[in-house]
């Protein structure tokens, strides 16, 4: 917020910055090193990986399961205390949402939904911390102690594409897994091209059925990226162009935004339950 | 915003973390959740067990009860009639006793009279001899009207 003033920094410059990634990877002269500006992180091509997103997305992604194995190793039945009983209630709504959208039997299903819901939870909730908090101290800690000036630090892993698609290419893989497992190849490629007009019109349907199944983890994942990244870029917006009037600005679009993060999580777990669901319909 | 090896790393991490859920955090609520389930259930079952007892022992308690009236009843009755009985005997027994008493009292009665009778006779003639001396004026001989004496001892 405070370098938005700062003249060596246009409103641009700091939303360019905000939006970037700490990336370390492969230079184009093949030595490995972090990327000091944008063009050398777009340089670097597909031999990157974004230390920021990656650490985040990690870091909360341990934090929530041990935090959850913790509580589940002390739970007990007759006296839940208030902690358990938070984290029972949280684990008792993805049960549910599970019993009613999976109906098949498969013990992986719940574990994944959880990890989703909890997971994608705790990332989107990373927006709602102030922009320049956690990018500032890291952005100074760079500038004083690496002398890596203007460095970037992104804090919400799930307005990184890499992230949002690496989860919904997952589960698009166990969806090609379990529809093969238990529709057969047959089965699977049957749905493919004998529906919806029959196996005279084969090319048609595949046509519109290939798309649409490639469409569940595209659109996954980038339903995902699309509002936490819009989010947040409103907020640099916020930050960068209203000075000192964007404190309750700031407070409504945050409370918009409040709305959008659980929803969000919850979007993408009732999706994948409901696509997996479908991978394990027998073939018709 | 470029794709990268991030992409990677991230599906990497979503199938450990899948992992760890399922197998070292699911099962532990889901057994808590299950532990409880089963709980309140047996208690249900256990209130419901007991409700029937209840039934079951308070039926019981009302025909032990009924029982207990009807023995009660009966033992009154029982009582009832054992006294009329010993009423009965004890007048029956007091009425033989009242004879056999009066039987004794007069065969007291007559024993007396015939004893009174006995020493009558026995001075009768001691008594006529005094009489009629008096009157002769001279002593009697005894013995000379002894068949006169007796006659008139066995008169009486």
């Amino acid at each position: 917020m405070a370098e938005a003033g700062a003249e060596s920094q246009t409103v641009q410059d700091y939303i360019v910055h905000h939006l970037a990634n700490l990336t370390w990877g492969r230079h184009p002269d093949g030595h490995w090193g972090f990327a000091h500006t944008p063009e050398e992180a777009a340089d670097m091509g597909f031999m990157a990986i974004h230390v920021d997103s990656m650490g985040w997305s990690i870091g909360l992604g341990a934090a929530f399961l041990l935090w959850f194995r913790r509580v589940g190793l002390r739970a007990s039945a007759d006296s839940p205390g208030a902690i358990q009983n938070f984290v029972e209630s949280v684990f008792e709504f993805v049960d549910n949402r599970v019993t009613e959208g999976f109906n098949h039997q498969n013990n992986l299903i719940g574990p994944i939904a959880l990890t989703v819901f909890v997971w994608i939870l705790l990332m989107n909730a990373m927006d709602l911390v102030p922009v320049d908090w956690i990018t500032g101290i890291a952005a100074w800690i760079g500038d004083r102690v690496f002398g890596f000036h203007h460095m970037p630090f992104k804090i919400v892993p799930t307005t990184d594409p890499n992230i949002t698609m690496g989860m919904s290419l997952s589960i698009f893989a166990l969806i090609i897994w379990y529809s093969i497992k238990h529709k057969g190849l047959g089965g699977f490629f049957g749905e493919l091209a004998f529906h919806p007009f029959g196996k005279w019109m084969m090319p048609f349907n595949l046509m519109i059925e290939i798309p649409t199944l490639i469409a569940k983890p595209i659109s996954l994942g980038l339903r995902l990226f699309g509002n936490l990244y819009a989010g947040e870029l409103l907020f640099l917006l916020i930050a960068g162009l209203l000075g000192l009037y964007q404190l309750p600005a700031h407070f409504v679009w945050a409370v918009f935004h409040i709305l959008v993060v659980p929803l969000q999580a919850f979007v993408f777990m009732m999706l994948t339950i409901v696509y997996l669901n479908a991978a394990h319909e027998p073939a018709h | 915003m470029n794709i990268n090896l991030t992409i990677i790393g991230q599906s990497i991490a979503f199938a450990v973390f899948c992992w760890f859920c399922l197998r070292y955090v699911w099962p532990l609520f889901a057994n808590v959740l299950e532990e409880r389930r089963r709980t309140i259930a047996e208690g249900l079952e256990a209130a419901a067990a007991a409700e029937q007892k209840l039934e079951v022992a308070s039926r019981q308690s009302a025909e032990q009860i009924d029982e207990a009236k009807t023995s009660a009843a009966g033992i009154i009755e029982q009582a009832n009639r054992r006294a009329t009985q010993i009423v009965d005997e004890a007048k029956q027994q007091a009425q033989v006793e009242a004879e056999r008493i009066m039987v004794a009292a007069q065969a007291e009665i007559e024993q007396e009279a015939t004893r009174a009778k006995e020493e009558l006779r026995a001075q009768v003639s001691v008594i006529a001899v005094a009489g009629a001396e008096k009157i002769l004026g001279q002593a009697v001989d005894r013995a000379a009207n002894e068949d006169m004496l007796r006659q008139l001892a066995a008169e009486l």
